[in-house]
């Protein structure tokens, strides 16, 4: 059997090839290390800043999400949302990484605290 | 096609055997949202015994039926986003020509995961899911290229059906 691939199919391929490469180049560029704590945002406003240094349990949104800050990493532990889509992510720590529950439009990000104060800046 | 709604009947109960299989099969990649996209393989396979607006009817179908079924109300937004972008840039390359049903699959499925991080963009209201797209294009990619494989092979056996 021929997979009966075309001129224009491989150039396509090509193309999203070229697009992963550069997305990877910027995320790698611009992530990376320095990362040292995480944002809990909910419905985009922004519930508490935490140290990722630290080892603490952090209740998000009244219990509906629970955050473990362990080892420098960041994971959902538990959320009451259907999907559990946050919970089975693995455990965040780069720069710019996130957890998302999107249920209960909880944002977990990590950040490091040089680029913040940039972000303030240009805001 | 003769007889249209027993062909729509068909696709449509397919593409829902399609996603329920598709729950059976317990993958986890650690990136929320990468699936294998079984249904799809109905859809592509649609989109070359169908006429468009059909197609676009039985993707609606099939993304509200099983989320009503399977999913919930925030999977059906999501499924709803990327299904229509998705089978919009399949029909477009399908009718610009020179692309295999193997290319179109491909664009197929990146494009199904960029109209659901688009959404997931919105929702949120965060720009850091951006930081995922590496993967879900290559997720995309990679689902796309063995859904096309297959639907090429299934439209090859299938020329009963006109």
């Amino acid at each position: 059997m021929g997979i009966g691939l075309k001129k224009k199919d491989v150039l396509l391929a090509l193309i999203i090839l070229c697009v992963i490469g550069f997305t990877v180049l910027i995320r790698t560029y611009i992530g990376g290390a320095g990362a040292n704590r995480v944002v809990i945002k909910v419905n985009g406003a922004i519930q508490g800043v935490y140290s990722l240094a630290e080892d603490r349990e952090i209740e998000i949104n009244e219990g509906t999400n629970i955050l473990k800050i362990k080892n420098g990493e960041a994971d959902m532990v538990e959320a009451d949302c259907p999907d559990q889509l946050c919970v089975n992510q693995k455990p965040v720590s780069l720069d710019h990484e996130s957890l998302i529950c999107l249920p209960n439009r909880v944002v977990v990000e990590v950040e490091s605290k040089e680029e913040s104060e940039y972000d303030a800046v240009t805001n | 096609m003769k007889s249209k709604v027993a062909y729509f009947g068909v696709f449509t109960s397919l593409a829902l055997i399609f996603s329920y299989v598709e729950t059976l099969i317990p993958v986890n990649f650690g990136i929320p949202g990468v699936k294998i996209g079984l249904a799809n393989l109905i859809i592509v396979t649609a989109l070359y015994k169908m006429r468009l607006p059909d197609v676009f009817l039985l993707s609606v179908v099939r993304v509200v039926l099983s989320g009503f079924i399977f999913g919930n109300y925030f999977s059906i937004i999501y499924s709803l986003a990327g299904g229509i972008l998705s089978l919009a840039v399949m029909a477009f390359l399908k009718r610009a020509g020179g692309f295999s049903v193997t290319g179109v699959s491909i664009a197929g499925g990146t494009f199904h995961n960029i109209g659901q991080l688009l959404v997931a963009m919105l929702v949120v209201e965060t720009f850091s899911v951006i930081y995922y797209v590496p993967v879900l294009l290559a997720a995309g990619m990679l689902t796309g290229f063995v859904i096309g494989v297959t639907a090429n092979e299934i439209l090859k056996r299938l020329t009963a059906v006109k």
